[in-house]
């Protein structure tokens, strides 16, 4: 590829805001499927919007809005949402060097530790560039989620029947959007969701509502003792999915 | 009602929580391969549970809802044909909302 723009410095600028922007706007807008799911499940407007103002992750903010559905459970309904953003802490340890280092900046920076500014915010070639390109990620996707589940939230209420308009639907065929692509990436990653997916089944009959989930993270626990090296490359590479 | 904000608010704390440990926890400490690779693999695992129980389970009984199903397979559909995340939802939603509008499941 051939480079004639001579102002490096300023381009060097455009690309990570280009990328977080462009990114942020994607995969923001899902946020009208939780606002849609989380009121369908039975949360109100308000609930659904401060969930994704203060948590901001998106399969966390899904499985919650799933375990109020289910009515009783919420206990295990929080602490499976609270596992799953687990990851976030792995994606801060990378970010850590990058990001600023203490005091009220790191404390808001960390609200922006996600699958997509992590994956904008490790692609740049130098710390400037990576400060820019997790800002841009950031606000843009903060913005855009929690503007879209608003939407998603009023919208759902106004249309009608959560089980006319398919919403029970919303939440499973989320959860699937999120994990197919990590399903991809190796062997061990499938049969350790093939294992989640029939500890949590054969287990719903015998266990309060909110458990079986909580008790497929075993599967992980065995995935992980038994192949501790990814199957491919790029360990620890955060997929851009939702926040 | 109120269990469901407590809920929210001890969730969003959580989630935070573990945000801001990743940047103050000192290098090293979450450095074991094992740990590392467990932490990859529990979205997955609980994905995947959460995919299962929220298609074939109402409360603890579990049970089979046509229309459900049929949503979630074109869901499938959607993610093999490299879809859009909100163009798999609106697939997987619409075709239950058809299914149940039609009578047919």
């Amino acid at each position: 590829m051939t480079d004639i723009d001579d102002r490096p410095v300023q381009r060097a600028r455009v690309r990570p805001v280009r990328d977080g922007v462009a990114l942020g706007l994607a995969v923001g807008v899902s946020g009208v499927a939780f606002g849609a799911a989380a009121v369908g499940s039975g949360m109100t407007v308000a609930q659904a919007c401060v969930l994704s103002l203060l948590a901001f992750t998106g399969a966390s903010q899904f499985a919650l809005a799933g375990a109020v559905a289910g009515g009783a459970g919420l206990i295990g309904g929080v602490a499976g949402a609270i596992l799953l953003g687990s990851r976030n802490a792995l994606y801060g340890l990378r970010l850590a060097d990058l990001l600023p280092r203490r005091g009220i900046r790191r404390m808001v920076a960390a609200q922006g530790v996600i699958d997509e500014t992590t994956a904008v915010t490790l692609a740049q070639p130098d710390v400037a560039a990576a400060r820019l390109g997790f800002l841009a990620t950031f606000v843009t996707i903060y913005l855009t989620w929690n503007l879209t589940t608003l939407l998603g939230a009023f919208g759902a209420g106004r249309l009608g029947s959560p089980q006319a308009l398919g919403i029970d639907v919303v939440g499973p065929a989320a959860f699937l959007a999120l994990i197919w692509p990590r399903l991809r990436a190796g062997r061990t990653e499938r049969a350790v969701g093939l294992a989640g997916a029939a500890i949590a089944l054969a287990t719903t009959p015998f266990l309060p509502t909110g458990m079986p989930v909580i008790l497929a993270a075993t599967a992980a626990v065995a995935g992980a003792l038994l192949s501790p090296r990814p199957d491919s490359p790029q360990p620890g590479s955060p997929r851009p999915e939702v926040p | 009602m109120t269990g469901v904000w407590v809920a929210v608010l001890v969730t969003a704390a959580g989630c935070y929580a573990l945000k801001l440990t990743g940047l103050v926890v000192p290098k090293g400490v979450l450095s074991n391969p094992r740990v590392r690779r467990f932490a990859e693999l529990v979205p997955i695992a609980l994905l995947a549970a959460l995919v299962a129980v929220q298609s074939f389970a109402a409360g603890q009984s579990l049970t089979i809802d046509p229309a459900r199903l049929a949503g979630l397979g074109a869901a499938v559909v959607a993610l093999l044909l490299r879809a859009p995340f909100l163009v798999v939802i609106v697939v997987a939603a619409g075709t239950a909302a058809v299914l149940r509008a039609l009578g047919v499941a």
